[in-house]
């Protein structure tokens, strides 16, 4: 009941909905057309610029998951919605996975058109449907781990301003990564060695790997265990801090 | 213990930074009774609503609503109260019916059966033909109603409502107090209300605890709240401003003079209301005639003014930390 509401006041929400689909794609269109000539880099992954750059809309995507849960999630506290829950039997573990449910619903949408719009503007997926698939679903993990900050940060401080305050340090986390070269095609060290302990750049890896290089289970299983691992260690954080803000006796 | 419907024993709550928010409060509601909790802001009324509905465990004291305890058995005073919190906590981005199909499944009410408590809910409020709409597009008086409604879903025993009518214009005031002067005498709910509007505590209260700074200073029916302030008193305006001196050795007969608009004069009637008629009489036999007259009775402002030595209306006070749960943790 309470994932219905997520979901449906995620989707009555265009300003949510269509920036995080809109600027993701402006974003990678912009890329394809004025990165195409670093694909004649020595060593570079992909013939098409497009299809390297389409892995990053899948994350890009997901910050704005961050930031729609993590202001849904807010709104909640600052409008005493969950004051109402928390007078109810509903046990706290249902009403955290219940507002991520909207989170997943709008990572859904996102990675659904993302794959759409990647096959209507011709780049290729070499692993095919069956990648395509297992790209939407480590998308929406990726969606998940990014939403669950963004519901930790509101629970922690109650306030919409402090989720608003946090996208541009996750911003940050996401140019610091291998989104825009390879890593090992980063020239400056310090950058390099950020991207390597960037989990970002394994999320982003691992959606790479199945449209460029095929079926490549390291990249994967990083890509998995990066999205699981931040989804994982957030959700029990945002569990502690509801635990903190609901403290019904 | 008790079969009161609430009873506080000398419960306190402190914020970490601040004063004592509620400083030893002691109450008893009986099953049925609407009680009044009138106070300025932060006097420390929604910190009792808090802790009485468990969303706030007091730093000491103790009470039980509907006879649970409610720091050792929250679960069970949840669920035999329904609350209508502070600025009415809705979703602007589902429907009224919406929100009674959250709420019902929330408590487990599921099916034809929340179908039909929905649907006669929100009839009973008046929402019946925006129960459709978007809450976004509500009016205050109509979210304050949702509200209410939403906190009945479940057939609760006790209501608390934390300022229901506060920010609403005058006619959604009057309709929200009709229905809650029903549900207290058709359904025998009790009411803890708590309020900043003298009249709506003398309006719906049989019973009113006037809390400031956190202490309950005097707790009563309002009649007899005001009975034991003071009598009533007369000003008048005699028509002819030559006749004052005259007018004013009528009244002196009457009892002790009370503060007037200038031009004006006052008594407090040592006999009280019933010598309204004498005063009149005695005016007459002197010929003095009137152009005004007008008889005060006392109000809940003066029994506020008298225990507090300050005025109710405008009174306000440093505002408490409502629901501020970061103290709570730390």
């Amino acid at each position: 009941m309470l994932a219905r509401r997520s979901v449906i006041r995620t989707l009555r929400q265009p300003a949510m909905v269509i920036p995080s689909l809109l600027f993701p794609l402006i974003l990678l269109s912009i890329n394809a057309g004025g990165l195409d000539s670093a694909t004649r880099i020595p060593g570079f992954p992909a013939d098409s610029y497009l299809e390297f750059a389409l892995a990053i809309p899948f994350v890009q995507g997901a910050l704005f998951s961050a930031s729609s849960a993590g202001t849904n999630v807010a709104n909640d506290i600052e409008t005493g919605f969950l004051n109402r829950l928390a007078l109810t039997p509903l046990r706290r573990v249902a009403l955290l996975l219940g507002q991520l449910a909207g989170i997943i619903a709008l990572g859904l949408i996102q990675a659904l058109t993302f794959v759409i719009v990647g096959v209507i503007v011709g780049a290729g997926i070499v692993t095919g449907p069956a990648g395509a698939l297992v790209i939407v679903v480590l998308a929406l993990l990726v969606s998940l781990a990014f939403g669950c900050i963004g519901a930790f940060v509101a629970l922690r401080t109650g306030s919409s301003e402090a989720v608003q305050g946090v996208f541009p340090l996750l911003f940050a986390a996401f140019f610091l990564s291998s989104v825009s070269l390879p890593r090992n095609l980063i020239d400056t060290d310090w950058f390099r060695t950020v991207a390597t302990y960037n989990p970002v750049s394994y999320m982003i890896e691992g959606i790479r790997s199945l449209i460029i290089t095929g079926w490549d289970g390291e990249a994967l299983a990083l890509g998995f265990a990066c999205a699981g691992g931040v989804s994982l260690v957030a959700i029990v954080a945002a569990a502690s801090a509801l635990r903190t803000r609901m403290v019904r006796t | 213990m008790s079969d009161a419907a609430i009873e506080a024993i000398d419960l306190v709550r402190e914020f970490k930074k601040g004063p004592r928010a509620v400083d030893g409060i002691d109450l008893r509601v009986e099953p049925g009774e609407v009680y009044g909790f009138l106070g300025p802001n932060g006097a420390g009324k929604s910190t009792t609503v808090h802790m009485l509905t468990t969303l706030l465990p007091p730093t000491s004291g103790t009470a039980r609503v509907a006879g649970h305890d409610i720091v050792r058995d929250g679960a069970g005073v949840r669920a035999a109260i329904g609350a209508a919190l502070q600025e009415a906590a809705l979703d602007p981005f589902l429907s009224g019916r919406e929100h009674m199909k959250l709420q019902t499944a929330l408590h487990g009410i599921h099916g034809a059966e929340a179908a039909r408590r929905s649907t006669e809910l929100l009839e009973r409020v008046g929402l019946g033909e925006a129960a459709d709409r978007r809450v976004g597009g509500y009016s205050g008086g109509m979210k304050r109603r949702l509200d209410l409604a939403l906190a009945l879903v479940h057939e609760p025993r006790i209501l608390f409502l934390d300022e229901p009518t506060t920010g609403l214009d005058v006619q959604s005031r009057s309709a929200l107090w009709d229905e809650v002067q029903r549900l207290a005498s058709e359904s025998g709910v009790t009411v803890f209300l708590t309020t900043q509007y003298l009249e709506e505590a003398d309006v719906l209260a049989d019973r009113i605890g006037i809390i400031d700074h956190g202490t309950i200073v005097t707790e009563g029916a309002p009649e007899a709240l005001k009975a034991e302030i003071g009598r009533p008193s007369v000003e008048l305006i005699p028509a002819d401003r030559e006749d004052l001196g005259r007018a004013r050795e009528v009244l002196a007969r009457f009892g002790e003079p009370a503060n007037s608009s200038p031009k004006a004069l006052a008594v407090r009637l040592s006999g009280g209301e019933a010598q309204l008629a004498e005063v009149v009489r005695a005016l007459d036999a002197e010929n003095v005639s009137l152009e005004h007259l007008q008889l005060h009775a006392p109000t809940l402002n003066d029994v506020f003014l008298a225990k507090t030595g300050r005025p109710l209306e405008g009174a306000e006070q440093e505002p408490e930390p409502e629901g501020d749960t970061e103290s709570v943790a730390a």
